[in-house]
Formats: C-alpha cells, sequence, structure tokens
C-alpha cells in the first residue's frame, strides 16, 4: 500500500513538473507590446499550466486504465461492483469548484488591471456635445483622462478597410500611427456591417459596431508595426481587411502628424 | 392525463411496408425512425465533410485562389449548419434517441409516433432545400450565426431559404424533445423508477428540456430577421434604428445551450458503453443524474460569454465569465466517474471503448480550453480567431462525433444481429484520432498569433501550420473509408452476433437482435439495475 501511494505521489509530481516547465519554457504568444499584453500573458501561463496538469493528469488515467484493467484472454467475468463513493466524488466536486472559484478571481484582478471594469458608458465628453450612449472595450482612462489627451482617434470601419481620422490634425489616414509609451484613445464606429479591431501583439479586442460607438483605449510598448486585423465575418474581402499600426517615438510622431496636419477650416 | 398507443395503430403491419422499404416510408416504429435519423444524419456528413475539405485545401495557401471568396463563405455558412442542424444534431437526439429510450422506459414505441414520423421527415427536404440554395443565387453567406446587418446585406435567397430551413429543422428538433420528455415521464413501465432509468434517459431528459425552452427563441429570432429582410423592417438593421447586439443576445440564448443540445446526449451514450465493456457499474449514478441537470440550469445563463467583444457591460463580462467557468464543474465530475468507472474493470479494448476513451481525451481538452475561453481577459485576444475554431471542434467532433461513432460500434450489433469488424473498427479509430489532433490542435496556435476565423487569405507565415491542419483534414477524409467498408461489408457478410453480444444488462439487450416490430415478445422486463456488472446476474432477472 506504501509503495502504491509513493509511485502516486511520484507521478502527480512528475505531471506538475512536466506542465510548470512546458508552462514557462514554452511560447505560444507572439510578441508582447503594449502595457496589457505582459499582464495578458501572465493570465495566460496560468492557465496553460493548470490546464496542463489536468490535461496530462486525466490522459495519464485513462491510459493507464486501458492498460492496466484491460481483459487478458483468460478472464472471465466482471470488475467489482463499486457503483460510487461518495467522499471521492465530494472531493472531485469541491477541487475542481476552488480551482474555478480561484481562476474566475484573479481574471478578474488581470480585467480590472488592464482597465475593463471601469464604466464608460456616458457621455463622452471629447466626441460629442450630446449625450450619445457609448460602449467601452478595454480602457485604462477616465473620461477626463481622455478629454485632456490630444491621442483621441476616430476609426471607421467599413467593407473592406479601416480610416483613422485624427481630429487635432483635421486628417483621415489609412494607416493608424501611435508614439510609444502613451495612451491612445479610440472611438470607433462602423459605416455597414460589424467589424471588429484586432492588434494581436497588443492583446486587445473590439467589435466595431454600426449605430452603436464603441471605445477602444490601449498603451503601446514597443516601436515597430504591427497588423490591424478584421475578426469579424464582414462579407467576401473579410480575410483581406487588414490595416497596419505603426509605433513610433514620439518625434518621429510628431513629424508624421505634423507633414499629415492640415490647417483647420473655419466656416 | 394518460398517454396511450393504440397498438392497432403503430403496429398495423399489414399497412407498412417490410425489409429495406420501409426505411423510405412514413413509418411510426421509432427504430426505423431512428436508423432513417442515423443514416439521413450521415449522408448531410458526408456533405459537410466535402464542404471542410474544401475549406481546407482553400486554407492549405496564403491565398484566396481555389474558390471566389463569396463561395468561400457560402461554403464555411453550410459546412457550419450542416454539421450542426443535419448531422450531430439529429443524429445524438434523434438516431440514438428513438431507437433507445422506448427500450430504456420499457415502451412499445414513442408517446406521439406520428409526430415523430413528422420529425424526421422535416429533414430531408429542409436540409435538401439549404444544399439547393447554393444553386439559386448562391447560399447564405454570412456564417452559421447570421448577424445582422451582414446577413441583411447578403444577397437575400440564400439567406432566406437559410432561414426557413433552419426554421423547419428547429420544428423537428422541439417535436422530438415534446416526445422525448413525454415518453420518459410517462411511458415508464410500471414499477421502473427515475433513478433506476439508464443514464442516456437522464442526458435526453436534460436535453429535451432545453431543446424545449430554447429553440423557440432562435425561431422567434430567425422570423424578425426574416422581417428585415423581406419586409425591410428595423429589428436589427442599424439604418432604421435597429440594435445588431440584441439580435446577438437572441441568437446566443439558443445557440448556447445547443452546444448542449450536441454534448448531453453523448454524455449519456458514453455512460451506457463504458459500463458494458469495462464489466462494471458506472460510478456515482446520483451526481451524474444532478451534474447533468446542474448543465441544463447553468447552461441556459452562459450565453453572453460570445459576446465579450461585441458592446457588452463590464458586470455582464463578469456574471457570464463566472457562470461559465462553473459549468466547468458537472462537467468535470461526468469525466472524472468515467475514469472510475474505467478503474479496477475488466476492460475489451474494442473500437466502442477506443472512441470512448479518445472521447474522453479530446473532451478534456476543449474543456480546459473551453473554460480558459470563459474568461473575459483571455478571450478579448482569441475571441473570433481559429482558437475558438480549434475549441469548439474539440467539443463537437473530438466530443460528440467520437461518440456517435463509438455508439455505432456498440449497437450495430443490436440493429442489424451482425458484428462490425473490428480491425477495420481500431484502423477506423487510429486514423480518426492522429487526423483529428493533427487537424485542430495546430489551430489553436493559429489563433493564438493572429489568425482570425472565417478567412480565405491569411498571412503567409501562418502557411506551414495551415498545411499540417490540412494535412490532418486529409487523414480525417481518409478515415470514412474503412468505416464505410466496415459497415457495408458487415450488413451483409458480417459475424452473427446472437442477441446480446456484449453480455449487456441495460434492456435494449434483453430482446432478440434485431429486435421484433413491438420490441420484446412478452412483457418488456423490469431492469431495476441497468448497470448491475460483478453482482449475481440472478438479481438481476
Amino acid at each position: 500500500m506504501l509503495n502504491k501511494n509513493i509511485y502516486l505521489i511520484l507521478i502527480i509530481s512528475l505531471v506538475f513538473a512536466i506542465s510548470f516547465w512546458i508552462g514557462f519554457n514554452v511560447n505560444l504568444l507572439p510578441a508582447e507590446a503594449s502595457i496589457n499584453a505582459p499582464i495578458y500573458d501572465e493570465l495566460f501561463k496560468i492557465l496553460f499550466i493548470t490546464g496542463l496538469i489536468i490535461f496530462i493528469g486525466m490522459t495519464i488515467a485513462v491510459i493507464y486504465s486501458l492498460f492496466k484493467f484491460r481483459k487478458r484472454n483468460d478472464q472471465i467475468g466482471d470488475g467489482i461492483a463499486l457503483e460510487g463513493n461518495l467522499s471521492l466524488e465530494i472531493v472531485w466536486t469541491i477541487i475542481p469548484s476552488i480551482i474555478v472559484l480561484l481562476i474566475g478571481l484573479y481574471s478578474y484582478n488581470i480585467y480590472d488591471r488592464m482597465g475593463g471594469m471601469k464604466e464608460l458608458n456616458h457621455n463622452h465628453e471629447m466626441m460629442s456635445s450630446n449625450t450619445e450612449k457609448i460602449w467601452a472595450g478595454i480602457s485604462q482612462t477616465s473620461d477626463n483622462e481622455i478629454a485632456i489627451n490630444n491621442l483621441s482617434i476616430e476609426v471607421s470601419a467599413m467593407q473592406f478597410a479601416f480610416l483613422f481620422n485624427y481630429p487635432k490634425g483635421n486628417f483621415i489616414s489609412g494607416e493608424l500611427h501611435v508614439p510609444v509609451d502613451q495612451k491612445v484613445s479610440m472611438k470607433m464606429e462602423s459605416k455597414d456591417v460589424i467589424h471588429a479591431f484586432w492588434v494581436p501583439e497588443f492583446r486587445i479586442k473590439q467589435d466595431i459596431i454600426p449605430g452603436q460607438p464603441t471605445i477602444l483605449n490601449f498603451t503601446p510598448t514597443k516601436v515597430g508595426k504591427y497588423p490591424i486585423i478584421c475578426a469579424e465575418l464582414c462579407g467576401p474581402y473579410h480575410g483581406g481587411m487588414r490595416a497596419s499600426i505603426i509605433v513610433e517615438e514620439e518625434s518621429d510622431y510628431n513629424e508624421w502628424f505634423n507633414k499629415n496636419k492640415k490647417p483647420e477650416v473655419n466656416l | 392525463m394518460t398517454i396511450s398507443i393504440d397498438p392497432q395503430e403503430t403496429n398495423n403491419e399489414s399497412l407498412q411496408p417490410k425489409g429495406w422499404l420501409r426505411y423510405f416510408s412514413f413509418s411510426l416504429d421509432h427504430k426505423v425512425i431512428g436508423i432513417q435519423y442515423l443514416v439521413c444524419g450521415f449522408l448531410f456528413y458526408l456533405i459537410g465533410g466535402t464542404l471542410a475539405s474544401a475549406i481546407r485545401i482553400e486554407l492549405a495557401s496564403p491565398m484566396s485562389d481555389f474558390m471566389p471568396r463569396d463561395v468561400y463563405n457560402q461554403v464555411l455558412t453550410l459546412h457550419g449548419t450542416i454539421m450542426i442542424f443535419l448531422w450531430i444534431v439529429p443524429v445524438v437526439n434523434g438516431a440514438f434517441g428513438n431507437y433507445l429510450i422506448p427500450f430504456y422506459v420499457g415502451a412499445r414505441d414513442m408517446a406521439f409516433p406520428r409526430l415523430n414520423a413528422v420529425a424526421f421527415w422535416l429533414i430531408p427536404p429542409s436540409g435538401l432545400m439549404l444544399v439547393a440554395s447554393y444553386f439559386v443565387e448562391g447560399a447564405a453567406q454570412a456564417g452559421w450565426t447570421a448577424y445582422p446587418p451582414l446577413s441583411i446585406t447578403t444577397p437575400q435567397s440564400g439567406q432566406i431559404i437559410w432561414i426557413l430551413s433552419v426554421l423547419l429543422l428547429g420544428g423537428s428538433s422541439i417535436f422530438g424533445g415534446i416526445n422525448f420528455i413525454a415518453t420518459i415521464i410517462k411511458l415508464r413501465r410500471p414499477g421502473l423508477k427515475l433513478m433506476q432509468l439508464p443514464m442516456y434517459c437522464w442526458a435526453m431528459l436534460g436535453t429535451s428540456l432545453l431543446v424545449v425552452l430554447s429553440t423557440p427563441v432562435l425561431a422567434g429570432t430567425l422570423i424578425l430577421l426574416s422581417f428585415d429582410i423581406i419586409a425591410k423592417t428595423g429589428f436589427f438593421n442599424p439604418v432604421l434604428g435597429g440594435n445588431v447586439v440584441v439580435y446577438q443576445h437572441l441568437f446566443w440564448f439558443y445557440s448556447h445551450p445547443a452546444v448542449y443540445i450536441m454534448v448531453l446526449p453523448a454524455f449519456g451514450l458514453v455512460s451506457e458503453i463504458l459500463p458494458v465493456h469495462a464489466r462494471k457499474p458506472l460510478f456515482g449514478y446520483t451526481t451524474m443524474v444532478f451534474s447533468i441537470m446542474g448543465i441544463v440550469v447553468l447552461g441556459l445563463v452562459v450565453w453572453a460569454h460570445h459576446m465579450f467583444t461585441s458592446g457588452t457591460p463590464p458586470w455582464m463580462r463578469l456574471f457570464f465569465t463566472i457562470a461559465t467557468a462553473f459549468i466547468a464543474v458537472p462537467t468535470g465530475i461526468k469525466f472524472f466517474n468515467w475514469v472510475a468507472t474505467l478503474w479496477g474493470g475488466k476492460i475489451s479494448i474494442n473500437s466502442a471503448m477506443l472512441f470512448s476513451c479518445g472521447f474522453i481525451i479530446n473532451f478534456v481538452f476543449g474543456g480546459i480550453t473551453g473554460v480558459a475561453l470563459a474568461q473575459v481577459p483571455f478571450d478579448i485576444h482569441v475571441h473570433d480567431t481559429y482558437f475558438v475554431v480549434a475549441h469548439f471542434h474539440y467539443i463537437v467532433y473530438g466530443g460528440t462525433v467520437f461518440i456517435i461513432f463509438s455508439s455505432i460500434y456498440h449497437w450495430f450489433p443490436k440493429v442489424t444481429g451482425k458484428m462490425l469488424n473490428e480491425k477495420l473498427g481500431i484502423l477506423h479509430f487510429i486514423i480518426t484520432f492522429i487526423g483529428f489532433n493533427l487537424c485542430f490542435a495546430p489551430q489553436h496556435w493559429l489563433g493564438l498569433n493572429g489568425m482570425p476565423r472565417r478567412v480565405a487569405e491569411y498571412d503567409p507565415q501562418f502557411q506551414f501550420v495551415n498545411q499540417i491542419s490540412s494535412l490532418g483534414a486529409l487523414l480525417m477524409a481518409i478515415s470514412t473509408i474503412p468505416f464505410l467498408i466496415n459497415v457495408f461489408l458487415s450488413v451483409r457478410n458480417g459475424k452473427d452476433a446472437g442477441d446480446n453480444p456484449w453480455n449487456a444488462l441495460t434492456p435494449e439487450w434483453l430482446t432478440s437482435s434485431p429486435p421484433p416490430v413491438e420490441n420484446w415478445e412478452g412483457e418488456a422486463p423490469l431492469v431495476e439495475e441497468p448497470y448491475g456488472y460483478g453482482k449475481e446476474i440472478s438479481e438481476q432477472k
């Protein structure tokens, strides 16, 4: 009996060791290029390791049973008439409940750190004067911060392109240019069907909905060029609906901004 | 109220065609209807599988070069619709439910045999109509979710035929659900208690409750959508002041429970198969029953996890995260119980057992990615990507379709009186298992790294992994060949099975194989312990 328990403990520790090793050494995610990305990857690592432990454990249990308890040719009759074991069943109800609850609380914490729990569905002063209702995606800023922020960009999506309007500079661009390490606030609206704004390296995504503006805020942390991908089926050329986001040093950004800036037209 | 069947009506053999012809008739025999569902479903599986192959061929190269872009969207829409509404739902509910439930409750037929036949005969015309819509103006191309405004702005005839077809299939599903509830509750043999029913009855009771509660919501939603398309109303059309997110809420109120409509019956079937081939009682019967009912209740309040990137307020995201994650608890209990059923048994390693164990492994994997997807911050990155595609194929293919095959290997001797060839069966399992995992496991990586779903073209850096996935799809297509050869050879020349080749204790095996029209020659036997393996056989009689 003691021997059996030692083997069991040995196997469980091995499963844990393998899962942790894979979790820390195998990277399944693209580069981290926004404040959200490392937070996301922290959650991913926890979910990945927990998942591996459960998956490897269950797979070993199934395959072991198939070998250990397979019917030998000379055997007749049935297995043991075991119909249940209440304490065992209580254990495997309570332990998963605790794991699920802890993961839920942890992901709540992650979501809060990403800025997802901030209420933003009231008047968005910067963008419009009437009290239209705006639905927020992830946001890391409060309304006041947006109001004083120069980097408010209006995104309009249509079949099959994104257009980026820089109200401060009075121009529209097909490429999204943003300076590194600064909060960007986007108000997004669709002209026709539902689209979605996704930058894998930023770990953010928000649907762009016709008739219902949405807000998405993010802070890029790494200079570079990343794809903007439409993630919601929007028609035949959905797969080709892409744009680029160019994260650059502030001086480069200002140069680009001033080059494209158009004078205010006074009516 | 009592429900009775007029034996004259259901068993009037002079009016019913005999032999293979009865499978093409408006038969009222639940066994014939069950087989009709299975064969019809399998034919649509072949069509849906052909469409899947076309998708994987297109995705073997990063450019859109195999078919026109709008045709690609039609293909993926039809693939999803056919696989869900014409293969998995009719087969795990209609086929096995019709064949087995009357045996399990000790009845000679379903409660409403005519309704049952109507429910089946709605399927072939609506399925053919759906496929034929391709030849009108092109089939629907807004995905199986048919989100407006895309579904309003794409060519109308295809979308309208799609709606009509799904409405008819939903109607068929509701008829079936009512019939199963009535049969399980009212037609039980005297002396048979609810807690003595085989687990598949409980699974079908739970599933049918979900069908009856949620399918009408889908029907109503699609009728409103058809008004928007035909009569230019503005329920979901933002140009006319409609709200597109309301559609998503209504759609997913059905379509998330639909996942449980597809997997709960499979949970029931595997609970029948494992004890027989492991020669052990089903572990934890009572907790299994409560788990099923727990899944039914929770399954109704998790729909918005499909909408974490749509416009949903934070509190809603939080609530649906927690509700969704908690479904893992009753589901987990069932998986632990199945492994405990295997533990200490005398397991026959045969095709039915291998497919069931393949199901456990695949579904645990899909369940784990499911718990991850339930977490809002996790989902926001991978929503609408190939990660989700991989996840739900692990659930519906690696889960349910594996169990459909397992069930065919298990009940084929019952239906035909012949055994399937085990060598071909094991070959079928090996190719399917390898092909399936090769096809879908790499797609998790694709989704995490930036490949959205429903695209005909993609970033060339993903080409190699997509080709691995396509190779897996090719293996899956090939795996159908040994299966079909096996079925055709065994129906004619298979080894005689006898009445009860597995020495099973559930009631369907306590009659001849194939069973007589009335199911039993005399009175239906009272089976108080359908899983009494390892006990004295005399207790059973």
